[in-house]
């Protein structure tokens, strides 16, 4: 097995009577894409919220690099190399695409001149190049989609937190940027996304942890999981998973 | 930094100083001088509010610190009156990064921060209009010595110099944080806070840093403020009307743009004197008249007097294609 970049040991989060994060342990490989799956409020987000700072575990441990580093401020975790993209696009919205991919630049650039260069380049890279200039607030869906992940790209994470980066775009746009997450692989940034769309979870992903209600139920290669029972059940109930189950036998 | 960028700040600064050469009418000047005056209080708050996004009710309280302090050390402390200047500006900036310190710490924002600071600020105020050192009810008077070195000058028209020197320097201090990581930063937060937090951006610092730089700015007016007038008490130090006034003319000029404050002081100022004109000093009216124009430009002119401008100047460019 690969030396893990990130582990996440036993974390849990309790929101006054509501545990939405229990006891979940996973592992980011060096150089692989990991990929977070669950139905709608089973605790994705909060997990990496607690990855990534944004919110402090009630309890358990996160390692990054071999250190512990649980509870530590986004600002300082970003600059460590973690760097995460948001569901609900958040652009700088008054801010032009390259203003907003120079703020991620900056983060290792101190010269303006050359954060805005570097902006300009990496716009090619997710395919906003011709939109340099826009107003972030007028971009399409799937452009904020391409900005988040630019302006994440130009922070130079080595290990990239991606929030449902494919969710509402419509297979086309799904087609031309799940390449774009692999080129990003390839160029040797660790990725743990959270995604709803399986046809790319299972194309993209070498590692899949399910999460259902806070607790991670499931964890394997892509194949494994799609014939994992548990997770069928978690997904359609466990009414719909015997269902399947006996027509499975029927056939 | 280059001279394409600079350029245009010095454009019109230029213009604005030979005005003392074809104007010698002390109303004029006059006018002039608490105009730009305005125009540096207002691009203090517009570095905090209009590049930051933090909106301050209570700049009266570094407004006031940078009059006191410059007043109390000349009067009860024999100091010089251009380092007790320059003690007055580091003494509102101190209190910036203070009250900066205590409200962002504790997460305030939007309505909470500026509830916050108009509290600090009235604090402020009730303290002064109490405390002997600022002689309370009675007020201060700094002593009548109408020479260079004490900071006071015969002519309007050099009062006028120092007062456009320092909006100047403001206009210099703005472009420079324009250019820079620390005004992209800013702009970031201002923009969306969690977002520029994800990008490494230590998002406490960065609004710590701009509240100090707004208040020194804001304090350098109340300065000057204390030099020209050479009177203070507590209502005019820590009064909310210097509050208000610092927060209209970027509001109306146009936030987040480096001459907005100057554009929106004239602005205002015109208006001031429009209504004096109009009700016959009946008081109170011209604040009834802020406010109509406040309403007004948010409604009809998001961007300010230098939106419009903008706005008109690329409709006619347009016009000239089309």
């Amino acid at each position: 097995m690969a030396e893990a970049l990130l582990a996440v040991a036993n974390v849990s989060k309790r929101f006054g009577g509501l545990l939405a994060v229990d006891q979940a342990c996973l592992s980011a490989e060096q150089g692989k894409i990991t990929a977070l799956i669950g139905p709608n409020g089973a605790g994705k987000t909060t997990l990496f919220a607690l990855i990534c700072g944004f919110l402090k575990p009630s309890s358990g441990q996160v390692t990054y690099r071999g250190e512990d580093i649980t509870g530590r401020p986004p600002h300082r975790l970003a600059s460590q190399g973690i760097v995460r993209t948001f569901q609900i696009v958040q652009p700088f919205a008054g801010l032009t695409v390259r203003e907003n991919i120079a703020v991620g630049a900056h983060l290792h650039v101190a010269s303006r001149a050359a954060a805005l260069k570097a902006a300009e380049r990496i716009a090619g890279e997710v395919g906003l190049g011709p939109m340099l200039d826009r107003p972030a607030g007028n971009l399409t869906v799937a452009a904020r989609k391409r900005l988040e992940l630019a302006r994440a790209l130009a922070a130079k994470p080595a290990l990239l937190l991606l929030d449902e980066v494919l969710a509402g775009l419509t297979p086309s746009e799904i087609r031309d940027i799940v390449p774009v997450i692999r080129a990003i692989r390839d160029g040797g940034v660790t990725i743990l996304m959270i995604e709803h769309v399986m046809q790319a979870v299972m194309n993209l992903s070498e590692r899949i942890y399910v999460l259902a209600e806070g607790r991670i139920i499931a964890q394997g290669a892509p194949a494994e999981i799609a014939a994992d029972p548990k997770v069928i059940e978690a997904y359609l109930g466990h009414d719909a998973a015997n269902r399947l189950r006996g027509s499975a036998h029927v056939h | 930094m280059n001279s394409r960028k600079i350029l245009p700040l010095v454009i019109p600064v230029a213009a604005l100083a030979v005005v003392p050469v074809f104007v010698h009418s002390n109303v004029v000047l006059n006018f002039m001088v608490i105009a730009l005056l305005i125009a540096l209080v207002g691009q203090g708050w517009n570095i905090l509010g209009g590049y930051g996004g933090q909106y301050s009710f209570g700049h009266a309280a570094f407004f006031g610190t940078g009059a006191y302090a410059t007043a109390i050390l000349q009067v009860r402390y024999g100091v010089n009156a251009w380092p007790a200047f320059a003690i007055g500006i580091a003494a509102g900036a101190l209190v910036g990064a203070v009250i900066g310190f205590l409200s962002f710490r504790s997460g305030l924002r939007g309505s909470y921060f500026a509830l916050v600071t108009l509290a600090f600020a009235e604090v402020l105020r009730i303290l002064a209009s109490v405390a002997p050192i600022t002689g309370a009810g009675v007020g201060t008077l700094i002593k009548l010595d109408l020479r260079p070195i004490s900071f006071q000058f015969q002519s309007r028209a050099a009062f006028y110099w120092v007062i456009l020197a320092l909006f100047a320097l403001s206009l210099l201090i703005v472009r420079v944080i324009e250019n820079s990581r620390f005004g992209a930063r800013l702009v970031a937060v201002r923009e969306n806070e969690d977002a520029a937090r994800a990008l490494g951006v230590d998002a406490l610092s960065v609004k710590l840093w701009a509240m100090t730089i707004s208040a020194a700015i804001t304090a350098a007016g109340g300065c000057f403020y204390a030099q020209y007038f050479l009177f203070l008490d507590a209502g005019i130090a820590y009064g909310p009307w210097i509050s208000v006034e610092a927060l209209l003319a970027p509001i109306i000029g146009g936030l987040g743009t480096a001459f907005g404050p100057l554009l929106g002081a004239l602005a205002v100022k015109l208006l001031g004197e429009l209504a004096k004109f109009v009700t016959g000093d009946a008081p109170g009216l011209d604040l009834v008249l802020y406010g109509v124009v406040l309403v007004l430009v948010v409604w009809l002119a998001p961007g300010g007097v230098a939106g419009l401008m903008s706005r008109i100047s690329s409709r006619k460019t347009r016009a000239a294609h089309g």
